[in-house]
């Protein structure tokens, strides 16, 4: 196993403070998924890739993108996983390399509208970038 | 009855509606909410990762100013709740959040998760009563049949949240009865209306909107009604099938404070 990957894992895995080994393969959390049809890969499989330290497809994975945290996921996964968890620290730990950001703020006014309320702005800021 | 009030940023410009509206209600309802005079921003999303605390601090400002003055800290817009109640029960449950938020705030007094946050709806249902606000209704919404759209962030996660069942919620369509509408329950009312992911792919966001508002309308709604600024942009802008308002619009057309559209 590659010294990085494990260095990798154990960053995610500070940040879910959640064990992936507890993740029977269910799917529950992606059968509630909102973001499905979307999704490259979907929740269950970012657990996995996770627990397996598959951190060259994680780092091109285009679904996190998708993932809006409505927590449909951690809320109906029946062994308390946390899949939104793993999700936004995937999430995280994508934007927080360098030159990971997904959102730059030049790109905003293309982004809203007159209606678009700053929680929406404030929102992307966090999920998109560091 | 006194409450310090954290209206948070989108209250303050578009979504004033929600702002204004609350607070002649609560003026009315008997409830006097008083807002700090330096709250700032609660980043709209509660960091999720256990290691980001600088995004919590703000939020932890907020929750030792109503501490220090001995006041229950009532949320309006659902984003900023689900911030405020989630960093709360951190700094009580947390040892890390706690130690290192403390570290970085220098406050006069150490802060450990002491202050009750409260949800506007909370307010209404447990500190004033679904019979006083009935009391209190001088123009029912009789015959509106209006669909709660909870979305995700007053609802989950259950555990912390703790305002209402997570699938099958009623305080809306509680609060709806009492000023005299006739809630209609559908399925999607608690399932994401996209949230920020429209600034990403805004066509996702429509889907999103499409299903509920279909949903809605088969299940006979005739209007939504939201606490939160960006469902009610996302029903509108991406999707527009149905008149969406925020719930204490109808608050106050009960109370007589404004007129019906
Ligand atoms: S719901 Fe939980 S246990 Fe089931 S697949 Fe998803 S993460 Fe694993
Ligand atoms: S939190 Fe993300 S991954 Fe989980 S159900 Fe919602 S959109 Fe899907």
């Amino acid at each position: 196993m590659n010294d990085t990957y494990l260095e990798y894992q154990a960053e995610i895995l500070r940040m879910t403070d959640r064990d992936p080994k507890r993740c029977m393969i269910c799917g529950k959390c992606t059968a509630s998924c909102p973001a499905f049809s979307e999704m490259d890969f979907h929740p269950h499989q970012i657990v996995g890739m996770v627990e397996r330290c598959e951190f060259d497809v994680l780092e091109t994975v285009e679904g996190l993108w998708h993932c809006m945290s409505c927590m449909a996921c951690s809320e109906r996964c029946p062994r308390d996983v946390q899949p939104a968890r793993f999700m936004d620290a995937v999430r995280q730990w994508r934007i927080r390399k360098q030159g990971g950001e997904h959102l730059h703020p030049q790109q905003v006014p293309e982004k809203i509208d007159e209606a678009t309320p700053q929680q929406a702005i404030a929102a992307a800021f966090r999920k998109y970038r560091k | 009855m006194t409450f310090r009030y954290y209206p948070g940023c989108t209250l303050k410009t578009k979504a004033r509606k929600l702002d204004e509206t609350a607070r002649r209600c609560a003026a009315a309802l008997g409830a006097e909410l008083v807002e700090p005079a330096d709250w700032q921003c609660c980043g709209a999303v509660y960091p999720m990762a256990k290691d980001e605390i600088a995004p919590k601090l703000s939020a932890v400002r907020a929750l030792a100013d109503a501490k220090a003055q001995g006041q229950e800290l009532v949320t309006l817009c659902a984003a900023c709740h689900n911030v405020l109640k989630r960093t709360n029960l951190d700094m009580a449950n947390d040892e890390h959040t706690r130690d290192a938020a403390n570290r970085y705030l220098q406050l006069p007094e150490a802060y450990s998760g002491e202050t009750t946050v409260l949800h506007y709806l909370e307010l209404l249902r447990d500190r004033i009563g679904w019979d006083a606000i009935r009391a209190k209704v001088t123009h029912p919404l009789t015959g509106r049949k209006i669909g709660a759209y909870y979305g995700c962030l007053l609802l989950r996660p259950a555990r912390e949240m703790q305002m209402d069942d997570a699938e099958n919620p009623t305080i809306i369509e509680d609060f709806l009865r009492a000023i005299g509408a006739e809630p209609v329950v559908y399925a999607m009312r608690n399932e994401c209306c996209g949230a920020y992911v429209t600034m990403e792919d805004r066509a996702a966001a429509k889907a999103r909107v499409e299903a509920i508002l279909q949903n809605a309308q088969a299940c006979g709604c005739e209007e939504l009604t939201t606490a939160c600024p960006l469902c009610l942009y996302n029903l509108r802008e991406n999707g527009g099938a149905l008149k969406v308002t925020y719930f204490t619009e109808l608050l106050a057309q009960a109370l007589g404070l404004e007129a019906a559209e």
